[in-house]
């Protein structure tokens, strides 16, 4: 029996964090328990059977171990389940993880069943399809959503999701670019970016990883970056309407971003997630900038629209125009990425895509958007009257409420003790979310209103 | 692949390139292509072998072009699979069946489906096993999860996908024309004479080995001795053994079905699979991987909470009515229906097979797998193809696709209607006898 001394980092060393994330696990048997402030091993009791863990000798990537914490909604998961249990007979209402909850049309799921039932059939049989995705679905999506644009059908990307989509574009781009971000932003733009290998470390008093660009958006500057004081990276994330704040750019800011990429060379990564939540006349797309075909790419999903989050479908927009500085175009890398790292999203998700794009199930698609615009207005209303100074809501299904001067975390805390209602605290999304709490409207009616009136019980 | 011979700087965000002597002006971003990108080699190989087929059928519309190329099922998914996508879709619908976002590891009663019906008595939790939208992914996530700074060994010839994603994640160096090879990548012969299986006294230590068996391309299928003596080479070497059995369920000898089967795999293995050629899912896309507890980096980190993260992170889970269709799968009709689909295509392997050995050619794997790997002396893999592309209208794939260790070697997959399979078995007998 051997002593994996070895194989164990001393107490001081800070650059495993395993020791402060996990506990060690004790089915794991008879290995060398560190003592505090030494090298040398203390043996525990063992039968004669068992031999020591076998550490292998491949070495942690470091860029996961920079990771502060789990990836927040799983966070935010753990917490509810945990006061499910604490309090079993309450009602707990989740307004925290954006999860769809209105039953999809049936105009869209009798697509995905047929497709299923041909899949049974020698004519309907189909195998692998094209990694891209499916011809038409394709052609759907550009004539949708692009149709005045000039996206043609070849610059459509389907996928199984932005999450996905997002991670691929970082694997595209590999680890010697550097991003910014909004701050707050949806956290898989930033936790990829980490885990690729394009930030430094995370910075505990700002809350920041090192190399990452963060760009503030908040009441003061109406949600959109101070470009004047933005740094030029390479890459930027920019998400609108927004996750979390829920606020839309207008045309003229998104123009002068798309200046900005233009002026310093820089790719836009453009999530559109939620475009069809927009009531004013906000760009749903950043091809309505001229220009921004040099300069972006587009992400968006069927997700929020069509309640496909666990159906999974979404597609990536990368322009014919956009080149790296060597000239070589950006989509024939993403098209081997998507050929090499992906096969393609679920056929009968395409299906059920199709069936979006078809007239009546765009119409049932905005019937269910409107549905939870719905909700967002009863939320909205509802902080307002209570006082709170209440963002977004408008373009998009959140509502993002301030608590001026309180730990984000810990008003989540609160309203989920006093009040049954998971949130999701600002500060998951980014330092400058912090003082803010973020307002999911998915939810069936009934629970909607009830968290409101709970939030009334609460505050009044 | 564009080379621009020279670059002008029109305005500060503005570029021109040459291309083929044409000045080409555009407007390019200043952000530096992902050197990774560019040290891959054309494309990626079943999109080539798919371009490639197309072009023959524009050369002869009329002709009945038979693809035993790309390892595409053809046989309809059975009823009882396809008949719960169905329903789960209809009940998306309904207020009490819908279902939002679920667990990026899967659904739970696909993983313990999974743990049970799969890995029967091997000790494999459902926590351990991760569900996903297929191989392809999972490979990448797994890169993802190991990083540029780790060092890989692949059996050569190999399925193109680990050898590819590790060039794009940045652990390999550039390729090299003479040898066929990426820099820095351990290539592991697998030939008739070492019985297919690398000689590890020969192989330098790597961080991870990616074995696949029963194996894509060459149809071997690695004994119990064999697989003994890789978990050993691993634990000796501290190496992480990526085991890929996507084909385990067209094993037909006593060949391990899971790497789990032998004792210390836990400790340094990882399993991939599908239910693409075990369901015929190829299009609705659904795999897991296990990554087993004991799994531990050399810091004593387990290897399973960072792939948890990187799930977590990367990916939102597969599609859950491909996961009903999983979950049928698992049932015992579901078992006996999709076994005999598998079935249908190892009697297809048999008969091709059959006809390369009839012709006096050396016929390798067929029996365990669904591909049969023919040997073609002296021969270019490429010519090979071509010549077989433009005789019989057949479409196989070149060995070379899979690493230098294949050439003068075909691929043969046996997916296929029996009667293209038929076909294609009469018209190679009336070429090469």
């Amino acid at each position: 029996m051997y002593c994996l001394m070895s194989s164990w980092p001393s107490m001081s060393s800070s650059s495993s964090c395993f020791l402060g994330q996990t506990h060690f696990d004790s089915r794991t048997p008879n290995a060398c328990l560190p003592t505090k402030d030494s090298w040398i091993c203390k043996y525990v009791a063992t039968p004669a059977t068992e031999t020591t863990a076998h550490t292998t000798k491949v070495s942690r990537n470091a860029n996961i171990a920079k990771l502060q914490a789990g990836y927040l909604f799983p966070e935010i998961a753990r917490r509810r389940s945990a006061h499910m249990l604490k309090y079993p007979e309450a009602q707990v209402i989740s307004l925290g993880i954006g999860d769809t909850t209105e039953p999809i049309p049936e105009v869209i799921t009798s697509g995905m069943a047929k497709k299923a039932h041909a899949l049974s059939t020698l004519e309907g049989y189909s195998g692998y399809g094209a990694e891209q995705g499916e011809k038409q679905l394709r052609a759907a999506i550009a004539l949708t959503y692009y149709g005045d644009l000039s996206i043609e059908e070849s610059d459509i990307f389907v996928s199984d999701g932005a999450k996905s989509d997002i991670s691929r574009l970082q694997v595209m781009f590999g680890s010697n670019v550097t991003m910014a971000v909004q701050d707050p932003s949806y956290p898989a733009y930033v936790d990829s970016s980490v885990i690729l290998g394009q930030t430094g470390q995370f910075q505990k008093d700002v809350e920041k990883y090192r190399n990452i660009e963060y760009m503030k958006c908040n009441p003061e500057n109406g949600f959109f970056p101070d470009l004047s004081t933005v740094s030029r990276t390479d890459i930027i994330f920019f998400c609108s309407p927004n996750n979390p704040t829920g606020n839309a750019a207008t045309r003229e800011q998104l123009t002068r971003l798309v200046q900005f990429a233009k002026d310093n060379g820089s790719i836009l990564v453009y999530d559109s997630a939620y475009a069809m939540y927009i009531s004013d006349d906000s760009p749903r797309s950043i091809f309505e900038i001229p220009g921004a075909k040099e300069v972006a790419i587009e992400v968006s999903s069927f997700s929020k629209y069509a309640g496909f989050t666990g159906v999974r479908l979404g597609w990536t927009v990368v322009p014919k125009e956009l080149r790296y500085s060597d000239g070589f175009p950006v989509a024939k890398d993403f098209n081997r990425i998507v050929c090499t790292t992906f096969n393609g999203a679920s056929n009968i998700s395409q299906a059920g895509g199709m069936a979006c794009l078809s007239p009546e199930g765009l119409e049932a698609m905005h019937k269910v958007v409107g549905f939870y615009k719905e909700n967002t207005n009863r939320i909205m209303e509802t902080f307002t009257s209570l006082g709170f100074s209440v963002y977004g809501g408008q373009n998009a299904p959140y509502v993002w409420v301030r608590f001026p001067g309180q730990s984000s975390w810990d008003v989540f805390s609160e309203i989920l003790e006093k009040t049954h209602v998971v949130t999701t605290p600002g500060s998951g999304f980014g330092p400058a979310g912090d003082g803010f709490i973020r307002v999911s409207a998915f939810g069936h009616r009934g629970n909607v209103l009830e968290a409101c009136k709970r939030f009334k019980q609460l505050w009044q | 692949m564009l080379l621009p011979s020279i670059l002008y700087f029109i305005r500060p965000s503005s570029v021109g390139f040459v291309e083929n002597g044409l000045v080409h002006l555009c407007v390019c971003t200043r952000v530096t292509r992902n050197l990774n990108m560019e040290k891959l080699r054309n494309g990626y190989l079943f999109p080539e072998i798919a371009m490639r087929e197309l072009e023959h059928m524009k050369k002869y519309p009329t002709a009945k072009v038979i693809s035993l190329g790309i390892g595409d099922t053809t046989e309809p998914i059975p009823d009882v699979v396809t008949s719960s996508m169905a329903n789960h879709a209809r009940r998306l619908s309904t207020v009490e069946g819908y279902r939002g976002y679920g667990a990026e590891q899967g659904n739970k009663a696909l993983r313990k489906a999974i743990a049970e019906t799969l890995y029967g008595d091997l000790p494999i939790k459902d926590t351990e096993i991760f569900v996903s939208d297929g191989s392809q992914c999972d490979i990448s996530r797994l890169q993802l999860l190991l990083g540029s700074n780790v060092t890989i060994a692949v059996q050569d010839p190999t399925f193109p996908a680990y050898i590819d994603s590790s060039v794009i994640i940045g652990q390999t160096g550039d390729f090299q024309d003479e040898t066929g090879k990426y820099q820095n990548i351990e290539y592991m012969p697998c030939r008739p004479q070492n019985n297919f299986f690398p000689d590890l006294t020969t192989t330098a230590t790597t961080d991870v080995i990616f074995i696949c068996s029963p194996n894509n391309p060459t149809g071997h299928a690695a004994s119990r001795k064999q697989l003994e003596q890789l978990v050993e080479f691993a634990r000796a070497n501290g190496s992480i053994i990526i085991f890929d059995s996507a084909y385990a369920a067209y094993v037909t000898d006593d060949s391990p079905r899971s790497i789990f089967e032998i004792p210390g795999a836990r400790e340094v293995a990882i399993e991939i699979s599908s239910f693409s050629k075990f369901a015929g899912f190829t299009g609705v896309r659904l795999g897991w991987t296990v990554v087993p507890d004991e799994l531990l980096f050399s810091n004593g980190f387990p290897v399973i909470k960072d792939f948890n993260r990187i799930v977590c992170t990367c990916f939102n889970g597969a599609s859950s009515v491909a996961q009903a269709g999983g979950l049928a799968c698992l049932s015992s009709d579901g078992l006996m229906a999709v076994q005999s689909v598998v079935d249908y295509y190892k009697e297809n392997a048999k008969i091709l097979g059959d006809t390369f050995t009839s012709l006096g050619l050396d016929v390798y794997g067929g029996i365990n797998a669904p591909y049969a790997w023919v040997h073609f002396p002296g021969m270019k893999s490429w010519d090979v193809f071509t010549e077989l592309l433009e005789k019989t209208h057949i479409i196989t794939v070149p060995g070379c696709g899979f690493g230098p260790g294949g050439e003068e070697h075909i691929r043969v997959s046996a997916f296929g209607h029996r009667e293209c399979i038929l076909e294609a078995s009469r018209r190679l007998k009336s070429l090469l006898s």
